[in-house]
């Protein structure tokens, strides 16, 4: 009834081929986006920020990324981690060795080190394929880390191997560091992952995308019509990894603000990603969204739920609260294994023909 | 008749504005960033029990401190920083805000360096985290009593000399580091590695990742390598696996020396006799023969209002001694505020205040009810850390109970002395900031 094309025509190709050729898609769109920049600044606050919204937006960019390597091109990765890692200590190095460098070219350039990183990584993924990669890149995970923590050159020669984000700026406004005010470190992730979104949405729909899709659902095939697998596959690993680089900068620089190797950046991290991006959905930017939002938000909302209101104790309600998460993963892979952001396209399924079902 | 309606309303407005203030000074508000789940909590649990046993006797018998009651918030960190940062967040402005964090975390601890700064809220961190945080002219909120991973590491040294019979005996010895791979584990290398310089014997560094349980190859490298000391810097579920491990191997316990972290119950009890001997370092003394374990006994677990009620006849672990002597601290920093303020409102910025003006002698110990806990603190605007006392303790496992078999000792300041300003000053220059002039 409210959800229908109907009335809508395209006369040219520029509309057919638009993002969201509905008009509701569009107009739902624009309200989400007015709301993030408009409406949610007036009511962040400390802890809305750091624990809440600078995390959801940081995990969303980073499974963004590792979607475009698993989702669309069909590479199982097991490094996000140590992709993350690259990304932080590339940030570090170049925030402490170039004091005067704006975050958002730091951030930038982070991603473009991490791709260099990734793609390398990504070599191997000319030759073996599946749990066999996955293991090859569970190499890059334990193989990274091990250096972060080996060279001390990396960290500049703390005592402890861990690293501090310095205070930096960005267009004058203080992102980094415990003095930015949360506000700017909001609005400078959410434009991050605003345009991560929007480019990588423009990537898969276009040549590049239609050739990680063609690799991923049947690689032979595609090389047959022409895909070239050396170049498709690297720049799947580039591209994601330049994007899981300048979500670990983020990640370290905006919202943490400190990191030591094993404990950030650990296989946790890359596992906690995976989820993500199954949970999510395969192959669809919502997915990376949606993922991010259900796997970090319901652990907290259970945690406070069950601390502030039910008045738990706080060892019960965590361990409460794993199998719960536990319980859900598994209910939602079951109910929809393409994961949430399937069930969403359904949704809008039903509602197209609401109120009359076939 | 209108006269007096206007005076009343008067009344009620300025009562309304006066309840927020009123109702501010009802409580002193101390989250406690603890761990009883994860790899982490066999030392964890016992020593959150102790910090909140602390204050729960606090309040029940003596109704708080200065009639002012402590609420202390618990929040799980599982021993991981993003969880942590998280419930700093989360705690930092319940009621009138936050007085104190203890997040028995080095990582954590580094985490929330910059943002208490930026908060003016104390962190202390009793035995743990940053060493150089003891130049309080670098980290102005950071507060370090009452020994440091730094001062563990040349205590170690010293029982080592003594063992062996004088410094020159240490040329040519073998001296292995079995540690937790991460900030923590790490801390004590530099000044091992100045010592090794110092005293002519060889430092190998075994690293064990988290969560620590994979220590065949470790191990295996100490059979090979027959070092004469190992020491350790593990916890949690890292500790019992190297002791068990030690035994496996049949490497002499008297000859394993763990930091304080590495030193409770539950780490010996598993690996049962073949524990025997191991040995552990500690800053305060052990058992529960203490006056104030009598009214903890009577007053919080008499009472129920004990966090952890099964722990009763666990009162007096090494653990939870740490977490009595971090609630100690904490309560007498703020009765110290209390009295530089003379207002029962706190800050964190004059809890601050009560911990630079710090001092519990011994006289005060023992009126605690602690007397021979542990050695006199007094903190000062540039000393974070204070005097520190550190003695070796060792297990007897027929017994079932740790001794203390040393006394209580200093640290080798001449040592870590130059090596804390080479490290706080970095850190300043990294942060660009210039460190504050304490008078």
């Amino acid at each position: 009834m409210f959800y229908r094309e109907t009335g809508q025509f395209k006369t040219n190709y520029t509309d057919d081929r638009a993002i969201f050729p509905i008009a509701q898609d569009r107009y739902g769109m624009i309200v989400i986006l007015a709301v993030a920049y408009l409406v949610v600044p007036f009511f962040v606050n400390d802890y809305w920020g750091n624990a809440i919204l600078l995390p959801l937006l940081i995990y969303t960019l980073i499974a963004l990324g590792l979607n475009v390597l698993v989702g669309y091109c069909g590479q199982i990765s097991l490094g996000t981690g140590a992709f993350m890692a690259v990304g932080s200590y590339a940030s570090f190095k170049l925030m402490t060795s170039f004091p005067g460098l704006d975050f958002a070219v730091v951030v930038v350039l982070s991603g473009f080190v991490t791709a260099l990183v990734g793609s390398l990584f990504g070599l191997p993924s000319l030759r073996i394929k599946g749990f066999y990669l996955a293991v090859a890149t569970l190499a890059a995970q334990f193989f990274i880390i091990w250096l972060f923590n080996k060279v001390s050159w990396f960290y500049n020669d703390s005592a402890t191997g861990q690293i501090n984000a310095p205070e930096r700026t960005s267009l004058l406004f203080e992102v980094t560091g415990p003095n930015a005010p949360i506000l700017y470190k909001y609005f400078f992730c959410l434009i991050f992952v605003t345009l991560a979104a929007w480019m990588t949405k423009n990537v898969v729909r276009g040549r590049i995308g239609r050739q990680w899709m063609a690799i991923r659902d049947m690689d032979i095939a595609a090389e047959l019509i022409g895909v070239r697998p050396l170049t498709t596959k690297l720049t799947a690993f580039a591209v994601s990894s330049f994007l899981i680089g300048m979500g670990g900068a983020l990640y370290f620089g905006v919202w943490l603000g400190a990191a030591e190797p094993t404990e950030a950046f650990g296989i946790d991290q890359s596992f906690l990603i995976l989820f993500m991006v199954i949970v999510g959905g395969l192959g669809t930017i919502m997915g990376s969204f949606l993922g991010a939002a259900f796997l970090w938000l319901f652990p907290i909302a259970f945690k406070n739920f069950m601390v502030d209101t039910l008045g738990l104790s706080t060892a019960m309600s965590e361990h409460l609260q794993i199998i719960l998460m536990g319980a859900l993963i598994i209910f939602f892979l079951i109910v929809e294994p393409h994961g949430l952001a399937r069930l969403w396209q359904i949704f809008k399924e039903k509602l197209r023909i609401w109120p009359f079902p076939h | 008749m209108k006269f007096a309606k206007t005076k009343l309303a008067v009344a009620c407005l300025a009562a309304s504005l006066m309840a927020p203030a009123a109702a501010m000074a009802s409580e002193l508000v101390l989250p406690s960033l603890d761990y009883r789940t994860g790899p982490y909590a066999p030392g964890g649990i016992p020593y959150a029990n102790g910090y909140a046993d602390y204050f729960a006797l606090l309040n029940e018998r003596d109704g708080g401190i200065n009639g002012v009651k402590a609420n202390v918030v618990p929040c799980e960190t599982g021993y991981n920083t993003k969880k942590g940062v998280e419930c700093y967040e989360k705690t930092k402005n319940i009621g009138s805000g936050a007085l104190a964090y203890l997040p028995l975390s080095t990582g954590i601890t580094y985490q929330l360096i910059p943002k208490v700064t930026a908060d003016k809220i104390p962190l202390v961190t009793i035995g743990y985290g940053r060493t150089s945080a003891r130049n309080g002219e670098v980290f102005e909120y950071v507060f370090n009593p009452p020994a440091t991973y730094w001062d563990g590491a040349t205590v170690a040294i010293k029982h080592v000399i003594d063992s062996e019979g004088g410094e020159a005996n240490l040329k040519g010895k073998k001296i292995s580091l079995v540690y937790h791979n991460s900030a923590y584990g790490k801390e004590p290398i530099r000044t091992l590695e100045k010592l090794a310089e110092q005293y002519g014997f060889e430092l190998t560094l075994l690293p064990v990742d988290h969560p620590g349980q994979e220590q065949k190859a470790t191990w295996l490298q100490i059979r090979r390598g027959q070092p004469d000391w190992v020491l350790m810097w593990g916890w949690g579920v890292m500790n019992q696996v190297a002791i068990k491990e030690a035994s496996s191997i049949r490497f002499p316990m008297e000859k394993f020396i763990g930091v304080w972290w590495s030193g409770g119950e539950n780490d010996v009890l598993p690996a049962g006799d073949a524990a025997n001997g191991y040995k552990a370092l500690n800053f305060v003394n052990v058992g529960s023969d203490f006056p104030l374990f009598a009214d903890i006994k009577t007053h919080v677990y008499g009472k129920g209002k004990a966090v952890d009620p099964d722990f009763k006849d666990r009162i007096g672990e090494t653990h939870y001694n740490r977490g009595i002597y971090a609630g100690v601290i904490v309560a007498e920093a703020i009765r110290k505020a209390m009295e530089i303020h003379d207002t029962k409102e706190l800050t964190g910025e004059m809890v601050k205040e009560g911990f630079e003006a710090l001092e519990i002698s011994d006289a005060r110990w023992a009126e605690l009810g602690l007397p021979g806990f542990t050695g006199a603190v007094k903190l000062g605007c540039s000393d974070h850390r204070g005097p520190s006392k550190i003695a070796v303790q060792q297990w007897n496992a027929s017994a079932k109970k740790w001794a203390l078999i040393s006394d209580f000792v200093e640290p080798m300041d001449d040592v870590t002395t130059p090596l804390i300003k080479e490290d706080s000053m970095a850190y300043a220059k990294e942060n660009s900031f210039e460190p504050r002039k304490c008078m």
